[in-house]
């Protein structure tokens, strides 16, 4: 496994269970996480049945889009690069993080940049970019409101989206005076408009400016951003050279695709109907042009991605990011992001960690779900990301990512189970050796595997007669013409 | 109904730990005319070992279920997540075997949900049940999102005489069972069922009605060790015969 997969899995420090129990622990961090979260999925089906006749055809027909692009990748990324070439752009092509951060630095310092402006990008999480600019000599400055809150307390996005939907208003004056040197207002207008000042300083000065992808377009070679702050169009058209850092399954086939997927992606991340910038770029500033950069890079990275190509877990890579599954998600409401470990939280996390890093490095992460399915159903591709999570672990046994006592428990016990005899004697085994523990007809305290569940609820005894063993009492008291039936 | 042949297949959650729930299906079924049998076959249908990734110890598991059910033409489950688990993951089990995948497919489409088959198959909503109180009804996740089974456990409740059903707020929200989850994960599954038990608090329901065993052993669980004598959580069939048989 590379280097970028360690990375992409291991971004916050402790084992699972240490970041578990600091979340579980942290109450604010879990209020403030359920209250954003409610409030981007309470008002997200509202939102799409006012707007569309038809969700699920719309989810369909992007659905199909994204399997289309993903299904024939290879075509659609040399369509799109050889469009980006035609509109005067640079077309770079990174295998892993290392080779993705090098393209960058590269360019970066051929433009002898001093500091570069950044809007907000997942891919560039996944790259650690601002740790290689910052050892470059190169000043990395987050220009999303929340990704330079994160930036600013030297954190990583707790959200996909909303990166710092976490954080209380006590928190971002303390920031933002720290900053600044002087106190400031505990107003949210006041701390937005001070930030603004900030930034808009550093637009002008920059020389590099640095973006992810939404979605880019192979017929055309656009490259499409969606932000609600402005701050990705200031990153892409004041300073001279501009760097896209792009998954390489952002791509969609045609224009009108795009239209499909512009008309979901806001409304399944916020609500809203589109975000409030929608920027579609086609190459650099051409002659007469008053705008944009002189030099367009789009910078297409892999790093790990093709391990989920063409298998059963292709699907995977249809996402758009729209953070919908961690809305929606039961143990992300609870735990919050950083309990994931790596770069992607939640139910898409768990999906796409283990398959872009390697099983091996989060091997918990398939088992982080209930199986609920929420986030299936909020997911506007329809990704099965429960059935997803259920095949990885298929894979963690197959490849021994289990422990031995596991494996030997879940043989005997079907063993044990495929047959009837042995299944009544087991279930009457059971109840004998509990019985001495129970208190009230229940175990308030149980060894081994149900040790976890008794820690904070109580287990029932087996009855002390099975449905199996009333069931010749119930057939005395049917009607007639009931049998049972050994099978 | 005409005469067909319907099996019960109890779950082994409910054959060992709560035996009234398949006691219940099986009364209830015979007030409505339906003859039921149990095949002392049966045993578990292989969702723990399929939900924990070891996929050829659940085929041996299935096998035992498709040996046992094939003959019938009703297959009926009080639980939601065993009769997904046939239904949508069985198949997958065979895929190895296309010929014997269809005979799969063709069994798994005849498994039924205890209220799935009592609002579709046989049209009965009221069963006759009468109580006083006010009930709350948990959606189990398998059962409303895999199976899309979601107004019947609600219908047959509605028609319970002298029964108030209050909706929860938020009861789409899983409860944090999730089978293995709750083992694995003890810590996050209690942090969501917390949250679950609030919303169920808020009601004042006398009961917790739900159709899954494992998601009522859970909540259940929880309750006894918070100390908290209501709501009681019980199965929806369960319910269903107290208020018709009195007791």
């Amino acid at each position: 496994m590379s280097a970028g997969g360690k990375e992409l899995a291991h971004v916050i420090p402790g084992s699972f269970d240490e970041r578990v129990a600091a979340a579980l622990e942290d109450l604010g961090l879990r209020e403030n996480v359920r209250v954003a979260t409610d409030r981007f999925h309470l008002a997200r089906p509202l939102r799409l049945a006012e707007d569309l006749a038809d969700v699920d055809a719309w989810k369909a027909a992007a659905r199909a889009i994204k399997a289309q692009a993903v299904s024939h990748l290879d075509s659609y990324l040399a369509q799109a690069a050889a469009s980006i070439r035609r509109n005067g752009g640079h077309v770079h092509f990174a295998a892993d993080a290392d080779e993705a951060r090098r393209i960058a630095l590269d360019i970066a310092q051929r433009a002898g940049a001093k500091m570069a402006v950044k809007s907000k990008s997942m891919v560039s999480e996944e790259l650690h970019l601002n740790h290689a600019l910052a050892a470059a000599g190169i000043e990395p400055v987050e220009t999303d409101l929340g990704e330079y809150l994160i930036q600013l307390a030297g954190k990583t996005p707790i959200h996909i989206i909303a990166p710092a939907f976490h954080m209380g208003l006590d928190e971002i004056v303390d920031l933002f005076e720290k900053e600044a040197g002087h106190a400031l207002p505990h107003d949210p207008p006041q701390l937005t408009r001070w930030a603004r000042g900030q930034l808009r300083g550093k637009f002008l000065q920059a020389d590099v400016g640095i973006s992810g992808g939404n979605f880019v377009v192979a017929e055309t070679g656009t490259l499409c951003l969606v932000s609600n702050e402005g701050n990705a169009r200031l990153c892409t058209s004041l300073p001279r050279v501009h760097i896209a850092l792009v998954g390489m399954e952002k791509l969609v086939p045609t224009l009108a695709d795009l239209g499909v997927m512009i008309s979901l992606l806001a409304r399944h991340a916020t609500a809203q109907k589109i975000s409030v910038y929608t920027t579609l770029i086609s190459g650099p500033r051409r002659g007469g042009e008053v705008d944009g950069p002189a030099e367009f890079h789009v910078v297409f990275i892999d790093n790990g991605r093709s391990n989920a190509l063409g298998g059963e877990f292709e699907e995977a890579l249809y996402c758009i990011r729209c953070g919908a599954c961690l809305n929606a998600c039961p143990v992300y409401r609870n735990v919050g992001g950083y309990t994931y470990g790596g770069v992607y939280p939640g139910p898409i996390g768990a999906v796409i960690t283990p398959l872009l890093a390697g099983l091996a490095e989060a091997p918990e992460l398939p088992h982080a779900s209930s199986l609920c399915g929420a986030c299936w159903d909020a997911c506007p591709v329809g990704i099965h990301l429960h059935d997803h999570l259920l095949h990885l672990r298929r894979r963690l046994v197959e490849e021994r990512h289990v422990s031995r006592m596991e494996q030997f428990v879940f043989r005997l016990w079907v063993r044990l189970w495929s047959r009837p005899g042995t299944y009544r004697l087991t279930a009457r085994l059971a109840r004998w050796l509990a019985l001495p523990f129970a208190r009230h007809g229940r175990l308030t305290w149980a060894p081994g595997p149900l040790k976890g569940w008794t820690a904070q609820r109580d287990f029932p005894l087996p009855a002390a007669r099975s449905f199996r063993d009333r069931w010749a009492d119930l057939e005395r008291e049917a009607p007639t013409g009931e049998a049972s039936r050994r099978g | 109904m005409p005469a067909k042949r319907v099996a019960l297949f109890a779950t082994c959650l409910a054959d060992i730990f709560m035996p009234e729930v398949p006691e219940s299906v099986v009364r209830l079924l015979r007030r409505a005319g339906v003859q039921v049998e149990f095949p002392g076959g049966q045993t578990c249908c292989g969702q723990p070992a399929y939900n924990s990734g070891f996929a050829p110890e659940a085929r041996r598991l299935a096998d035992n279920f498709v040996r046992v059910f094939e003959s019938y033409e009703y297959v009926i489950s009080p639980s939601g997540s065993c009769a997904s688990t046939v239904r949508l993951y069985y198949p997958e089990l065979y895929a190895a075997d296309p010929r014997r995948q269809e005979q799969v497919k063709a069994l798994a489409g005849r498994v039924y949900e205890f209220s799935e088959f009592f609002v579709g198959v046989l049209g009965l909503e009221d069963v006759g049940a009468r109580m006083k109180g006010r009930a709350t009804y948990h959606p189990p996740c398998h059962m409303s999102r895999e199976l899309g089974i979601v107004s019947q456990p609600r219908r047959m409740l509605r028609a319970v005489q002298g029964l108030e059903l209050v909706e929860m707020e938020r009861a789409d929200l899983c409860c944090g069972f999730g089978g293995s989850f709750a083992v694995r994960m003890p810590e996050i599954s209690v942090a969501i069922g917390d949250e679950k038990l609030e919303h169920v608090a808020a009601t004042a329901a006398d009961y917790l009605v739900s159709c899954d065993g494992g998601c009522l052993m859970h909540m259940n669980g929880r309750l006894q060790r918070l100390g908290r004598p209501a709501p009681r959580p019980v199965h929806l069939a369960q319910l269903l015969w107290e208020g018709v048989s009195g007791r």
